[in-house]
């Protein structure tokens, strides 16, 4: 068969499974589930577009956080409900807030930029923590139902719904981190990785590399952060807490860095495997999850992703 | 068969079915094999010394005590167990996973406030019943109405009035207060209505300082010396947990409670690790009761099964939690007993539901009343008590216990509380 | 004036435990260059071990001022027993690799640690006040101190001093130094670098440990108590410049003196102190006080 057909009758015939299918076979509690793990892989995406350029952060949850407290206060005072404007309200303040803050950080890297995004998502956090009156504290913003596209849902067809967003906004920006990985910016990062100096040398703006770069996986925490706020239906400060920032990067390792797809799979992983350390040993899950990224750092240093590497392969011959 | 074989098998049978229904519960018409409730509680973090274990070892004692007499309806009760810990999502995944993968017939549990505000447009969404059973933000009916979700123990306001009132009776005369409270909704919330409380009540109070560190810092001898600079009459504190007894033993340690007199709106910690004189609460006749309350024989129960299966000291203490959470049950046990009668079979949530509504049942801490809230809160008496050495027992435990009445300290039906406090608390009845 | 005093000494209490917890943290990162995120958990390890010690002395009744020794001893044995297992089981198979894996090594170990944690000492909090309590208050400033926080002081003090003595004096100093500078060079000068390593980081292990003991006595203990001092720590050593034992020290005095400020004048200010200099400090100077840029080899 033609290659073009082939990949879009693999394309088509996901699609259906993604987004007929499981809502059909699947438990409510595992839809959930999927929402929830597709919503944060885009997180995990942004976390792996800067793994490109060598560029670990421990702060992503300041865009997730922003991204959701976008939605909320824009649910709390202007009373918006469309859960479509709400995403791209939180898309704004994310680019808004990766362009500020990018300015800053652009120009540091390793260890440093780690903890300087770290710095600021502490900073959001105990701002959203103080600023009670305006931001509910701890207590946190409900969200309420979203409608959709104007159309207002409820129980189970809302939650359908939720689902079938969160799938086909993670396919569209992850197919959209696939152009910008072959584009020309995206081989930059990739250079900018081996050795920045040498790109510098060859004319290339470095520190424009990055900075654009970094909007961009704002952009993508924050409609993760969005997405979660519409499914979840409350946000609390934690969501900019380091320990968010960790599990993104654990998700990250755990899925691996080789490809725009691994955030979905590791994030779906992740997700399953904390339901079930805490349905089986609900006193000591940290345990158990601290044992599988052991494993998957000793037995799989690619992630689970560098398992396709074993499925077969069509050989050119 | 012969006309004598049949009459036989009729009288053996008929004479089975007495013998059988005289032995053993029959079980209702339409009832489950068994009733699987999800219990939900802090199994990790600060939150599960004080809080989390004790709740969830009350639960599991109280359940084994209602499967040994005949469960509800007849059927066994089951628990499944899970930990309130993580981020809003992940509370609001577990709660899905046990109303749609586990398939309880209810949920209860949640300390944490945050989670008490998540979790209900959840349970009206997936028709669960949910009992809230330890968290204390007065804003879950005040700002909603749920239709499956109630909360059989009394909201954080009577924490904060109540110490109001039981200041001004142990301490008329005091003219400077101050607070130390974590800089969390909690704290803002705890702080917010004691003071507004002690300013309605003593308008001539001055309130000198509120000081907010951290969550969880554990070192307060900055706040400590600014509090000994400013020698407040009254130091009010919602600290709980490993903050309330590093507190308790700093401030002992330096004195501030030799200038000071201290007062724990609710006490999240063993009574073992605080220092005796601070003034106490317990969110309801909990650990702090009168000794009328203490002969309520349900109480007695509780306190010997807790004691046989996990041990207590000397003084019988336990957490508050571990009380609110044998509250839950009963509340349930009561709403399903009564819509099992009304219904004649085995009722639908919704049926339970509406039996809940506006329903009163005795517990270990008196007779607990769905009183506010459209009859989805519970309401109930404040207990406040001083602490004191007691050495004949060679432990802590209370003097000048006073009860608070349910009336006196909540707010009535429909009014939010900041309101009733800020009018006057119009239709008190203390 | 006496305000002044008051917030000086508050500052300097203050300051002097975040130098003792933060220091192990430098200290494994100057040498192994690995920001070691199961910090906060041996921090809790020393603790709790060091509260269980005295404890059980305590009931014996017998003289106090045997406890801070103990408290010493239980910090000395988590760091030489935990700290080379870490560092020899997991932390030497990933040298090799991205500074990504290491971290994620020692996060997957820390959360391993923080349920052994939980199962060995329970969740009720543990509060081994005795050395607290026996050194008693002194009245400073026209309010009464406790003199346990300024032993911490001193701790500090002696433990800043050792370790330069230690790193600029002897000939385990030079060779530290040696393997911080260039590794591959002091491997061949002949100089046993996996053995220098699992030294530093057991000795960053057993003062993340004298953090831990020495707090027992202040702080009550809960599950959760390493992870809140990892972030504290992070942000000091931070500002103070990742492996300078000098910059954590500057690091510690800065952020003890603004929070102690900040209690005074801007209490609710009091939450985020901390983060605001850090964020403040990385803004205009990335590296930290006194830490090294790194220079990018080609």
């Amino acid at each position: 068969m033609d290659k073009r057909l082939r990949a879009i009758a693999v394309l088509l015939v996901s699609a259906l499974l993604l987004l007929v299918g499981v809502p059909l076979l699947l438990s409510g509690w595992l839809l959930f589930l999927l929402t929830v793990a597709s919503a944060k892989a885009l997180a995990v995406l942004g976390i792996v577009l800067l793994l490109r350029g060598k560029l670990l952060t421990f702060g992503h949850a300041l865009y997730y956080a922003t991204g959701a407290y976008a939605a909320g206060m824009a649910v709390r005072y202007l009373g918006v409900h469309e859960a479509l404007v709400l995403l791209a309200l939180a898309l704004v303040a994310g680019v808004a807030m990766g362009a500020l803050l990018g300015l800053l950080v652009a120009r540091y890297r390793a260890v440093y930029f780690a903890l300087l995004n770290l710095a600021f998502s502490m900073v959001l956090y105990g701002m959203l923590l103080k600023l009670y009156n305006v931001t509910g504290g701890t207590d946190g913003i409900g969200i309420g139902e979203p409608t959709l596209a104007g159309f207002r849902l409820g129980g189970n067809a809302l939650r359908i719904a939720m689902y079938e967003l969160s799938v086909i906004l993670t396919a569209v920006l992850v197919y959209f981190t696939h152009r910008f990985f072959v584009s020309p910016l995206g081989y930059t990062l990739r250079a900018i990785r081996d050795n920045e100096v040498r790109v510098e040398y060859m004319g290339v703006s470095v520190w424009r590399a990055v900075y654009v770069s970094y909007i961009i996986a704002g952009a993508l925490g924050a409609v993760s952060g969005c997405l979660i706020a519409l499914s979840v239906g409350h946000i609390t400060p934690d969501l900019a807490f380091w320990s968010q920032s960790g599990e993104f990067v654990f998700v990250a390792i755990l899925g691996g860095t080789g490809s725009v797809l691994a955030p979905v799979i590791g994030s779906v992983l992740f997700e399953a495997v904390r339901n079930y350390a805490f349905e089986l040993s609900p006193y000591t899950w940290q345990m158990t999850l601290g044992i599988v990224l052991l494993l998957i750092i000793f037995f799989l240093p690619g992630g689970v992703w560098s398992l396709t590497a074993y499925l077969p392969r069509r050989s050119s011959r | 068969m012969s006309w004598y074989a049949k009459i036989s098998a009729l009288i053996a049978l008929s004479g089975f079915c007495v013998l059988s229904a005289g032995t053993s519960a029959a079980p209702v018409a339409g009832a489950p094999s068994e009733l699987k409730i999800g219990v939900v509680a802090f199994l990790s973090g600060p939150a599960s010394g004080p809080f989390g274990i004790p709740s969830r070892n009350a639960a599991e004692v109280w359940i084994d005590k209602i499967n040994r007499e005949g469960g509800i309806g007849g059927v066994k009760v089951v628990p499944v167990f899970t930990d309130e810990a993580g981020p809003a999502d992940k509370v609001v995944t577990e709660f899905r996973r046990l109303a749609l993968d586990e398939k309880v017939s209810a949920v209860m549990g949640y300390i944490s406030s945050a989670n008490c505000l998540a979790v209900p447009p959840v349970a009206d969404e997936l028709k669960i019943l949910t009992i809230l059973s330890d968290c204390g933000t007065d804003r879950v009916f005040e700002e909603g109405k749920h239709a499956y979700v109630f909360r059989t123990n009394s909201h954080t306001v009577i924490d904060g009035v109540g110490a109001a009132r039981y200041v001004l009776t142990i301490k008329p005369d005091v003219k400077t207060i101050a607070g130390i409270d974590q800089d969390y909704a909690w704290g803002r919330d705890s702080w917010e209505v004691f003071k507004r409380s002690m300013q309605k009540l003593k308008p001539d109070v001055e309130v000198v300082d509120a000081l907010w560190p951290k969550i969880f810092a554990g070192e307060y001898s900055a706040e400590i010396s600014k509090l000994l600079v400013e020698k407040p009459d009254v130091i009010f504190t919602s600290f709980w947990g490993g903050d309330l007894v590093t507190f308790s033993g700093q401030a002992k340690a330096r004195g501030l409670l030799e200038q000071s007199t201290v007062v724990v709106n609710n006490t999240g910690a063993d009574l073992k690790d605080l220092a005796p004189g601070m003034l106490i609460g317990s969110r309801g006749p909990n650990g702090i009761v009168s000794p009328d309350m203490a002969k309520n024989p349900l109480r007695k129960e509780f306190i010997a099964l807790y004691k046989q299966k996990y041990g207590l000291a000397a003084n019988d203490y336990i957490a508050h939690g571990a009380y609110h959470y044998v509250q839950a049950l009963q509340g349930l046990k009561a709403a399903y007993e009564k819509a099992i009668k009304t219904a004649g079979r085995w009722p639908t949530t919704e049926e339970v539901a509406a039996a809940f509504t506006h329903s009163e049942f005795d517990t270990p801490s008196g007779r607990v009343a769905m009183g506010i809230g459209g009859g989805h809160q519970a309401i109930q008496p404040a207990g406040y008590g001083i602490i004191k050495f007691d050495s004949a027992l060679g432990v802590n435990t209370f003097t000048r216990i006073e009860m608070f009445p349910a009336r006196c300290v909540n707010p009535p039906d429909g009014m939010k509380s900041l309101e009733w406090i800020d009018k006057g608390f119009p239709g008190a009845q203390c | 004036m006496r305000l002044l005093l008051v917030v000086g000494l508050d500052g300097l209490a203050y300051a002097s435990w975040l130098f003792l917890v933060s220091a192990g943290l430098t200290f494994t990162y100057g040498v192994l260059r690995v920001l070691n995120l199961a910090h906060g958990n041996l921090y809790a390890l020393g603790a709790y071990l060091g509260a269980t010690f005295v404890m059980r002395y305590a009931a014996t009744g017998s003289t106090p001022a045997l406890t801070y020794a103990l408290l010493l001893l239980a910090a000395v044995i988590i760091g030489i027993t935990v700290g080379p297992l870490i560092e020899r089981l997991f932390l030497r198979r990933v040298y090799s690799r991205d500074e990504e894996v290491q971290l994620l090594l020692t996060f997957s170990i820390s959360l391993i640690l923080e349920d052994v944690v939980k199962l060995t000492w329970g969740v009720s909090p543990i509060f081994a006040e005795l050395p607290y309590t026996f050194l008693g208050r002194v009245r400073l400033g026209g309010i009464n101190y406790a003199w346990y926080p300024f032993l911490l002081t001193a701790v500090a003090l002696a433990v800043g001093g050792l370790l330069w003595l230690v790193v600029t004096r002897t000939r385990l100093g030079k060779v530290l130094t040696s393997v911080i500078t260039d590794r591959e060079v002091s491997l061949t000068l002949g100089i046993n670098v996996p053995r220098v390593y699992t030294l530093a980081f057991a000795a960053g292990a057993v003062l993340a440990a004298l953090g831990g003991a020495l707090t027992a006595p202040m702080f009550s203990l809960v599950p959760g108590v390493g992870a809140e001092v990892l972030v504290t720590s992070f942000a000091v050593v931070a500002i103070g410049g990742l492996g300078s034992i000098g910059g954590a020290a500057l690091g510690a005095l800065l952020v003890g003196l603004a929070r102690s400020a900040a209690v005074y004048f801007f209490p609710e200010l009091d939450l985020f102190a901390i983060y605001l200099i850090m964020a403040a400090v990385l803004a205009f100077r990335p590296q930290g006080f006194f830490g090294e840029v790194e220079v990018r080899r080609i």
